[in-house]
C-alpha cells in the first residue's frame, strides 16, 4: 500500500550515512475530516535499520513525527557494496522494506 | 496542520535580502531553515511516482505515455520543463505542461481530459499529474528557462499573461502584481520576488511543482496559480484554462536564461 522509501547510503572509509525519505500520512488522531469526525491515527510506530543484516538503529515512532519524514544518521563502519536495509510497521500493521546498496 | 494557512500570495520565495540590518539575520535563518528542509525533500517521494507512471500503460487504451511529445520530440523529457509553455502545431495552441499532459492522456491513453480538469486538486487522476510534473520537471533541474517566442501565438500568450499579471480586480483591488511587483517585499517572513523581473521569476516560476511543508502536498503550477486566483479573491480558473497558460508563459518568458530551475522545489 505505502509508496517506496527513498534511501540513500554514503560511506566515507570509517562510517556511513544513511538518508531515509519515507511515504507516509503519519496521521496523528487529532485531526478532524470536514464532517467532524476524527480521522483514526495511522502512523509508523517502529523503524528498524540493518546493515548486512545486523541492526543498527532500532526506533520507535509516534504521531508526533510529520507526514513523509526524513531521517538521516550515521553508523560506524560499512563499505561501498555493503547492504543497508530499512523497515518500518505502523499501527495498522503496513509494513515496508527498503533496501540500498552504499556507494 | 493540512488545512492550509499560508500567507496571502506566496507565489515563491526568493533568498533576497530586503532591509538589510534587521532583516539579515532573520533572512539567514529562513535560508538556513530552507537548507536543512531541503535536504530531504519529499518532492522526491512524487517523483520516483511519475517516472513510474510516465511507463505505466494506463487508461483505456492500455498505453504508456512514453510517446508523448513534450515540445522535444515524442518521449523526450529532458530539458522539456523549461520550454514550457509553448505552441503545438498539433493541438493548435500554446500549453503549459499540466495541459499538454491532459492532451498526451487523451490521446494516447484515453483519460478524458475534460474530466481530469474538472477533478479537484490531490484525488483522483490529479494526484497522477502531481507525480508526472514533479518527475518532469526534476529532469529539467539545473537548466535555464528557454522558451520559444518565435510563433506568433506564443507572442500572444506572452502579452495577454502580462496583462493578467497586470490586472487588479475584484473585492480588494487585488492583482498578481499587487505583490509581485516590486523588489523587496515580504508578508510576514515570506519574501516576496518580483516576477516582473527575470532573476525572481526564475526563482519563482522555476520552483513550481513544489512540495508544501504545510500541508503535505505536492503543488503543481496550476494549483499554485488557481491559489492565485483565489488569494485575489477572483473565481477559480478552469484547470488548465487559457489564463493561466498565459500567465505561465509571461513568467516563463521573463525568467528566460536568468537562474536554473530548482523544481520541484520545497515550501514552507
Amino acid at each position: 500500500m505505502a509508496g517506496p522509501m527513498r534511501i540513500r547510503a554514503a560511506s566515507n572509509g570509517t562510517e556511513t550515512e544513511v538518508k531515509v525519505l519515507m511515504s507516509h500520512d503519519m496521521e496523528t488522531g487529532q485531526r478532524k475530516d470536514a464532517s467532524g469526525a476524527l480521522v483514526p491515527a495511522h502512523h509508523i510506530t517502529e523503524l528498524t535499520a540493518t546493515h548486512n543484516g545486523r541492526v543498527v538503529l532500532a526506533a520507535q515512532f509516534g504521531p508526533a513525527v510529520s507526514k513523509n519524514p526524513y531521517l538521516q544518521f550515521k553508523f560506524a563502519g560499512g563499505a561501498k557494496g555493503d547492504k543497508v536495509s530499512v523497515s518500518w510497521v505502523d499501527n495498522k500493521g503496513d509494513k515496508r522494506t527498503d533496501e540500498v546498496v552504499v556507494a | 496542520m493540512k488545512n492550509s494557512t499560508y500567507a496571502a500570495c506566496v507565489a515563491a520565495s526568493a533568498l533576497m535580502f530586503a532591509t538589510p540590518v534587521l532583516a539579515d539575520a532573520t533572512a539567514e535563518g529562513i535560508a538556513k531553515y530552507r537548507e536543512a528542509l531541503a535536504e530531504g525533500n519529499p518532492a522526491e517521494l512524487w517523483e520516483m511516482r511519475g517516472e513510474e507512471l510516465w511507463k505505466e500503460a494506463r487508461g483505456p487504451k492500455k498505453a504508456t505515455l512514453e510517446k508523448c511529445d513534450l515540445g522535444q520530440g515524442p518521449g523526450v523529457v529532458k530539458g522539456a520543463f523549461v520550454t514550457l509553455p509553448r505552441h503545438f502545431a498539433d493541438t493548435g495552441r500554446v500549453q503549459d505542461l499540466e495541459s499538454r499532459l491532459l492532451t498526451c492522456m487523451e490521446t494516447l491513453q484515453g483519460i478524458p481530459a475534460d474530466e481530469v480538469a474538472k477533478t479537484p486538486f490531490g484525488k483522483g487522476e490529479q494526484k497522477n499529474i502531481e507525480a508526472l510534473v514533479a518527475w518532469i520537471s526534476a529532469e529539467s533541474r539545473g537548466m535555464k528557462f528557454n522558451l520559444p517566442m518565435a510563433h506568433p501565438e506564443e507572442k500572444r500568450m506572452y502579452e495577454i499573461g502580462k496583462r493578467a499579471f497586470n490586472y487588479r480586480g475584484g473585492t480588494h483591488d487585488f492583482g498578481c502584481v499587487t505583490c509581485h511587483g516590486e523588489d523587496g517585499k515580504r508578508i510576514r517572513l515570506q519574501d516576496l520576488p518580483n516576477l516582473t523581473k527575470g532573476p525572481d521569476a526564475a526563482r519563482g516560476f522555476g520552483s513550481w511543482p513544489a512540495y508544501r511543508v504545510s500541508s503535505g502536498e505536492l503543488w503543481s503550477m496550476q494549483r499554485r496559480l488557481n491559489d492565485c486566483f483565489r488569494q485575489q479573491r477572483f473565481p477559480y480558473p478552469v484547470y488548465g484554462s487559457d489564463v493561466t497558460i498565459a500567465l505561465s508563459s509571461y513568467l516563463g518568458v521573463t525568467a528566460n536564461g536568468t537562474v536554473e530551475s530548482i523544481a520541484p522545489a520545497i515550501k514552507r
